[in-house]
């Protein structure tokens, strides 16, 4: 009888270590998950401010700016300009003129 | 003799007299009863703390531990149809302080903080000299400059997470987009009209944190937050640059007041672009005035002159009492009626229905008016929109000024078919419009990107009248009409110029609104592009010669961008490179 208490007894205590360890896992993955929740938050404002960033840098009148004086480019005249026909397919070019 | 017998000096102990004395019963049942009683308490207690009262004790305990926490949402984003920013919410820290607690730092520490606020230390000590719990030293820091103020670690000092709204496109769009206050709160423009869905609602999690605070454990009910929805709308913000650029220029070389211009999209009705002149940078509101807020095209109303002259002469064509090429005798440019006397700005001889619009002869449209009862003519003016809001809920609409038919004087009826004594926004304006460029129908606006346009609009004339009335508008962008300088290279265009005397005080003065609504390509109409200026004063004032350049160039350019066909051919004479936008 003794012996079958003693048995028990080392289970019981078995298992509570079990449920120690286990629960500190848990709140070790936890805190993991936690962490990358917040490196997700962190990217996200970071990938809004790029955004940002990216639309202050391609803004029209920038584009314009840049096109024109740096590049030299122009504007091309009606002349030189060849419409596609999108619904004739690519077959039917039309060039106007 | 009583002997007195000593007792035995050495007796044994089991036989000791003392223990041989009974005690009363009770004592010992009292006793045992005591303490029977003080264990019944103890379990009486335990009951109560255990099972009684164990919710109360449970959250006591869970409050020493566990917090609750705020999830912010971001307030949503406002994007073109292209899906380009237009506003973007970005976190942004507030530094606020408890000034008992912040009246304790040294000297050093104050200039640290005053230094990285970019304020000065006297600057520093005003905002935390009133005896309050709660001051704000600066809103709005940058997330960086925040950490390294919390780094610090200066006392009373804390930071608070907010908002800041970036509007990458500026002055551009700034009257359709609107802006913010500092609160995340839309105050104008569309940030306003659609508060409701833009804004952001915070959730909230409560959490269990260790002893360095950091969250260990989730517990109780969780409410994720619920950001802001994306605002898309049906503005192009290519277009937008197009037709905010030439506006500018075309304000600045006119030497004029302000302006106002408004691009839509004939098959959906879309607001493609609506940009004003003097307009304002949301980003930086600081010496705002009510002149640059204002949104024209919306909450202007001008007196539309001669733009008006093609819905009398529809009306007179579809009432059947006219056809395009009937023959109006306009000499000698003058009219009178009453007492009043209209003319026209050059004098005409005889003249068809089309050439009357070709021409803008108002002595034309007024014969063509003066035989419309006026209740038909009111009854067309209000299907198309005029003294009506236009229902984009956009903040501050205005209906225009229609009156009532029943007083009208015949004078006044004739000035209306051309245009004054009736006053309407641009918005308005450029609505009516595509009654010709669509067959006859009036489409409800859209601010927002539609998927699926409406197919029907209600209908106000009928499709032959709309195709004669493009035949003319077309005649009048043509090379004999008032405003050549609205033809584009490639594309057949249609419009009509207005110039119209301002009201000054009850009396017409000297100064004009110019303006011209039009549409293109005329073989299937695809864009609406309606421009007004504000008193022009250098030199020029025909909505000819000031407004028609803005629109040749803004609907050209738009057509390109959205790779509409051409349906004229070029000629050669036209095509010399031009300055025009990309």
């Amino acid at each position: 009888m003794v012996r079958f208490n003693m048995i028990l007894l080392l289970v019981a205590v078995v298992c509570a270590l079990g449920v120690v360890t286990s629960q500190h896992r848990a709140r070790k993955l936890f805190q993991d998950l936690e962490g990358e929740q917040e490196r997700v938050r962190k990217l996200d404002i970071e990938y809004g401010q790029l955004q940002l960033e990216l639309s202050t840098w391609a803004t029209h009148p920038r584009i314009e700016q840049i096109a024109r004086s740096r590049l030299h480019m122009v504007t091309p005249d009606a002349v030189g300009r060849v419409v596609d026909k999108p619904a004739a397919g690519a077959a039917k070019k039309k060039a106007v003129r | 003799m009583v002997v007195r017998r000593r007792p035995q000096r050495g007796h044994r102990f089991a036989e000791s007299p003392v223990l041989q004395l009974a005690l009363q019963g009770w004592r010992s049942r009292t006793v045992g009863l005591l303490l029977m009683g003080a264990f019944a308490a103890l379990v009486g207690r335990g009951f109560y703390l255990q099972v009684i009262n164990n919710d109360f004790l449970q959250e006591k305990g869970e409050s020493r531990y566990r917090r609750d926490i705020e999830v912010s949402a971001s307030r949503g984003k406002i994007i073109d149809r292209n899906g380009d920013m237009l506003a973007v919410s970005t976190p942004m820290k507030s530094v606020w302080a408890i000034p008992g607690d912040a009246r304790t730092m040294s000297a050093v520490q104050k200039q640290q903080l005053a230094a990285l606020l970019d304020m000065s230390v006297r600057e520093l000590d005003g905002k935390i000299a009133p005896e309050k719990t709660f001051v704000f030293i600066k809103r709005q820091v940058p997330p960086e400059t925040a950490d390294r103020i919390a780094a610090l670690k200066l006392p009373g000092v804390h930071q608070e997470k907010e908002y800041r709204r970036y509007y990458p496109t500026g002055d551009m769009t700034a009257h359709i987009v609107g802006f913010t206050g500092v609160d995340d709160k839309g105050l104008e423009g569309v940030e306003l009209a659609f508060q409701q869905s833009l804004l952001g609602h915070p959730g909230s999690r409560s959490v269990i944190r260790d002893r360095r605070g950091n969250i260990i454990e989730d517990v109780g009910a969780l409410k994720p937050p619920q950001d802001g929805k994306e605002i898309r709308l049906a503005l192009d913000s290519k277009i937008q640059y197009i037709a905010f650029s030439q506006l500018k220029a075309a304000v600045e070389s006119n030497n004029a007041k302000a302006g106002g211009i408004v691009v839509l999209d004939v098959q959906s009705g879309e607001v493609l672009a609506l940009a004003n002149w003097p307009t304002y940078n949301p980003n930086n509101r600081e010496n705002l005035s009510g002149a640059q807020l204002r949104n024209r095209a919306f909450t202007d109303t001008f007196e539309p002159g001669s733009t008006l002259k093609p819905f009398t002469a529809a009306l007179a064509l579809e009432k059947g009492k006219f056809r395009p090429d009937s023959v109006i005798n306009c000499a000698p440019g003058r009219l009178t009626i009453g007492n009043a006397t209209i003319s026209d700005a050059h004098p005409h001889g005889a003249l068809t229905v089309a050439q009357v619009i070709q021409k803008s002869s108002n002595v034309g449209v007024t014969k063509m008016a003066l035989t419309i009862p006026p209740q038909e003519m009111w009854q067309m003016f209000d299907a198309v929109g005029f003294g009506q809001v236009p229902q984009l809920g956009f903040p501050g609409e205005v209906t225009g000024r229609l009156r009532p038919w029943k007083n009208w004087r015949p004078i006044e009826q004739a000035t209306m078919s051309y245009g004054h004594g009736i006053s309407v926004s641009l918005i308005q304006l450029a609505r009516a419009y595509s009654v010709f460029a669509r067959d006859g129908d009036l489409i409800p606006l859209t601010l927002l990107k539609v998927d699926q346009p409406a197919v029907h609009g209600v209908p106000v004339f009928t499709a032959q009248t709309a195709r004669e009335m493009r035949a003319m508008l077309e005649m009048a962008a043509g090379p004999e009409g008032t405003a050549p300088k609205a033809r584009v290279p490639g594309y057949r265009v249609g419009g009509k110029t207005g110039t119209a005397h301002k009201l000054v005080g009850g009396a017409y003065a000297n100064k004009y609104v110019s303006a011209f609504v039009g549409f293109a390509p005329v073989s299937d109409p695809r864009l609406i592009v309606a421009v007004m200026i504000d008193e022009p004063s250098a030199g020029k004032h025909y909505g000819g010669e000031v407004a028609a350049p803005v629109f040749s160039q803004v609907m050209g350019a738009s057509l390109r961008t959205l790779g509409i066909v051409p349906d004229a051919p070029v000629q050669v004479a036209e095509a010399s490179v031009r300055k025009g936008p990309l």
